[in-house]
This record gives structure tokens, sequence and C-alpha cells, in this order.
């Protein structure tokens, strides 16, 4: 294990949020075919309450911090708060689509000291990308932006959202990142709009298409193995944990509001109503996310796949109970390895789930 | 003999955890845990105190060493440290840029 999972496990058993994802603004200047935002802006953090928060952060043992929206950089603030972050001493990534990132912000990120940043594209093809950011010429300033960053040494990663209209063009972008000299990363998760709304759901890949994806040796170099049927689940199996979501990560909206995560629209309080110590030591809903293991779980826990699975507890949720199963993930796990899951055989008969896939890296203990 | 300045990168990100520092450089992403008497030099590198100085008054002081020795293990862990461009070091006093905030 490497000194840096070893500390996120650390973190993880003390219950330490060693990693906080935090938005400091829904606002873009991009309107993605995929987005699940209310781009208004409903009240968000001032200056001053971000740097407080950021406080808090480093208070109770946050390391990670990522900076993301929304479109960060649409805050005039926002090198001002990034730059009382570093003085905090957080490790730093940003989400960005860098449309605003010209040479001389490039410069001071740089300067900053921040770890990451990681930009959203979606296509090698400019008409594709600007069709799904419904921004003309953002596929230009984008790539712009990539190489002011790469030039200035900064550790740059694309980003792509994999959907039905871009379906075919990742191999291109990888091979374009390549060309940049910078990461690349693929992400087939389409998440339902914070109202609740699923329309863009339209917009998911088909399950049918997953096994191209995971059979692809440049996005899976570990393909034998990542595809094999999965081991007997074991009692340690059955006693572990979905993820880190609740127990050494959460997320932070511009409004206040945390959540396990990102992904995991379980409202567990407001940080302007009380301390985020508080919040992460006491709130009911984080200590009941953090109290269920794999045996509790409804389905999944009689599933072959339990131990192996990439179940999301936040898509969970979103589908009924935090303690169900994800279907996004079952047509992954099935996908996969050609074992059908418990899932799906408990609605063999009934109507097809909804396709749905979840891939999402954490930086910690995903 | 001329003193030894030390200050804090502002490439580095650090964080207690479970009484040990980490401490990663977002240059090259690598990562380090510090033990109690590192940490207690890394604190203390302001780049404005000589080095000297900071293992007399902070590590003989707080961890029972033998002076010497301490001065030996100190100068050797500024170099490594300095070597992964985690500390500055300067003969001459510095600014250090993470000064007033730290936690
Ligand atoms: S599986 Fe990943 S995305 Fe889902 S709740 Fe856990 S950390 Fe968040
Ligand atoms: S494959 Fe489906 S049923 Fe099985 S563990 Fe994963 S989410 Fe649960």
């Amino acid at each position: 294990m490497s000194l840096l999972n070893e500390m996120s496990q650390k973190a993880f058993d003390l219950g330490v949020p060693i990693s906080v994802h935090l938005d400091v603004t829904y606002r873009c200047n991009e309107r993605c075919v995929h987005c699940y935002l209310d781009h208004e802006d409903h009240g968000e953090m001032t200056t001053a309450e971000i740097k407080g928060v950021l406080e808090q952060l480093a208070e109770a043992g946050v390391f990670f911090l990522t900076f993301s929206g929304g479109e960060v950089f649409l805050r005039r603030d926002f090198f001002e708060l990034l730059e009382y972050a570093r003085r905090l001493l957080f490790n730093v990534k940003i989400k960005t689509n860098a449309v605003m990132i010209r040479e001389a912000e490039a410069q001071r990120i740089r300067a900053l000291g921040v770890d990451t940043i990681q930009i959203s594209v979606y296509s090698y093809r400019p008409e594709v990308h600007d069709a799904i950011t419904k921004l003309p010429g953002s596929f230009e300033r984008t790539i712009k932006a990539i190489r002011f960053m790469r030039d200035q040494g900064l550790k740059v990663t694309i980003a792509n959202v994999l959907m039905t209209w871009n379906l075919h063009d990742s191999d291109g972008l990888q091979q374009l990142a390549a060309e940049l000299g910078v990461h690349y990363t693929l992400d087939p998760t389409i998440t339902p709009m914070m109202d609740g709304d699923t329309s863009i759901l339209s917009l998911r890949i088909p399950g049918e298409e997953l096994p191209e994806v995971f059979r692809n040796p440049a996005l899976v170099p570990n393909m034998e193995e990542f595809c094999a049927p999965p081991k007997p689940v074991s009692e340690d199996d059955l006693e572990g944990y979905s993820c880190s979501a609740g127990h050494s990560f959460c997320y932070i909206s511009p409004y206040g509001d945390v959540f396990p995560c990102v992904q995991f629209p379980l409202p567990s309080g407001n940080i302007r109503r009380q301390k985020f110590f508080e919040i992460w030591n006491h709130s009911p809903e984080l200590k009941e996310v953090r109290s269920i293991k794999a045996k509790d779980l409804n389905v999944c826990s009689s599933c072959s796949h339990v131990s192996s699975c990439t179940r999301c507890p936040g898509l969970a949720y979103m589908e009924g109970s935090m303690q169900g199963p994800s279907s996004a993930d079952c047509e992954k796990s099935y996908y996969r390895t050609g074992v059908p899951t418990a899932n799906m055989l408990r609605n063999s008969g009934r109507a097809r789930m909804t396709p749905l896939v979840q891939i999402q890296p954490l930086p910690v203990l995903a | 003999m001329s003193e030894t300045y030390i200050a804090r990168s502002s490439a580095i990100a650090a964080r207690m955890l479970a009484g040990e520092m980490m401490v990663m450089n977002s240059m090259d992403s690598t990562f380090f845990t510090l033990n109690q008497v590192a940490t207690a030099i890394w604190q203390a590198a302001d780049g404005r105190t000589p080095l000297r100085e900071i293992v007399r008054s902070q590590i003989c002081e707080q961890f029972d060493i033998d002076p010497e020795q301490a001065q030996t293990d100190a100068a050797q862990f500024v170099a490594d440290l300095s070597q992964h461009g985690i500390l500055l070091v300067s003969d001459q006093p510095m600014r250090d840029p993470h000064a007033p905030e730290e936690r």
C-alpha cells in the first residue's frame, strides 16, 4: 500500500474528512447538454463566508480540497479564495472548463502551487465539443488554455463525459490529450438534474455499449483482471463499506449545504447555520451513511458482485434507497464480467432497469 | 560560521493527521509524512530563524535529544527535504509564504 493510501485509510478509519469537494458557484458560461445543475444564483456564499469555511475545513483536518462549480472563474473573487486556500496549506485541485484561463491566469495558478487542473473536454472535434457546451468557440479557447497551463508545468487532466453525442470520440480525444502531454479520464456518468428531472438521462450511453469501453486497452490497462468474474464473497467483504462518502469525504454546495458526496444529494446540514465540525460529527444523516456495511444492503448483500462492484450509494439513494442497489453499477458489473447481478435476477420478468453508468474516481479511497 | 535559514516552499500542501504531518509537493506530487521532530523543524521554518536556533530552542528542549546529535540530524533532514523541493535553504533570511494562516 502506498503511503498516500495508508494515510487515506487512516483518515477513513478515524473519520477524518481528509478530502472535500467545494462548489463555489453553480453559475456557468457553458450550457452543457448533460449538466445536472440549476445555473441561477440562489445566494452563493460570500468571499468572507467561504474563507470562514476554508478555515473550518483546515481545522477539521481536510488536506485535499477540490474547487469546482459551475465555472469557478465566474467568481470575481476566485483567485482570492484560491490564494487563501493555499495559505491554509490545502492540496488544491480545480475543476474548470478553462475558457477564461489565459497565460496570465495560468501563471498565477502555477505560482499558487495548485496541484491539478481538471478540464472538461468532450471531443477532439470542435463542432461536437461546442455542440455539447452550447458555447461557440469553446473548444478552441479550452485547448488554448490547456497549452498555457501545460507550458507552466501544471498537471492537467482532460475529463471527458461519455454520452450518446460523443460515444465514438473517446479514442480521438485520448490521442489529443497525449499530443498535448496531459492526462485523460473518461466518466460515463450522467446524473439526474438536481430538481429530480430525469430527461437528461436519455444522453446516457446504452449498457450494450459498455463492453466496448471496458475492453478498450487504452482505457483499461488491466483488462483481464478488471473483466474477470467476481471472486467468492468473504466475511470481510460483508463487513466492508461502500466508499469514502461521509467517512473521509464530503461535498459542500455554493449555498453552504453539506452532503456526503457530490453525487449523493442527502442534505446533512448547512454551514451557514452550524459549524462544519458539528455537522461532520453529529449529523444524523452522515452517521447513517457511515453505519451501512455491505451486509446491511438490501439486495447487494446477496449479490456475487458485492466485493468488486462500484455500487454508488449516492446513485442508489437517488433511485430510492441508500441501502439498495444502484442500477448504474449493476449494469457496469454485468457488462464488465458477463455475470448477472442479484438486482437483475430479482428484476427479471419486471421492466428492464434504466441504463445508467457510474465511474467516478475520487481523489482518495474511491 | 554562516547561518542556515529554512523556509517552506510555496508549492507545498500540509496537514496533521493523527499526530503525523502529511506533506505533498504539487510540483511532482511527492508525498511524505514527517515524524514529530521533523514536524517541529518544518513548522518553525519561517525563513528568519536560523536552523541552529530552531534546533536549540525547539528540538533539544521539547524532545530531550543530545544537542550535537540533534544538529547533525536536523542538517540531514533539511538536506533531504530541500532535495525534494519541500524546504528552501539559504544563508540569508527569507520570506515565508505560509506563515500567518498555518494550521
Ligand atoms: S461511490 Fe463515489 S460518487 Fe458515489 S457516493 Fe461514493 S464517493 Fe460519491
Ligand atoms: S451488481 Fe448491483 S446488486 Fe450487485 S452489488 Fe452491485 S449494485 Fe448491488
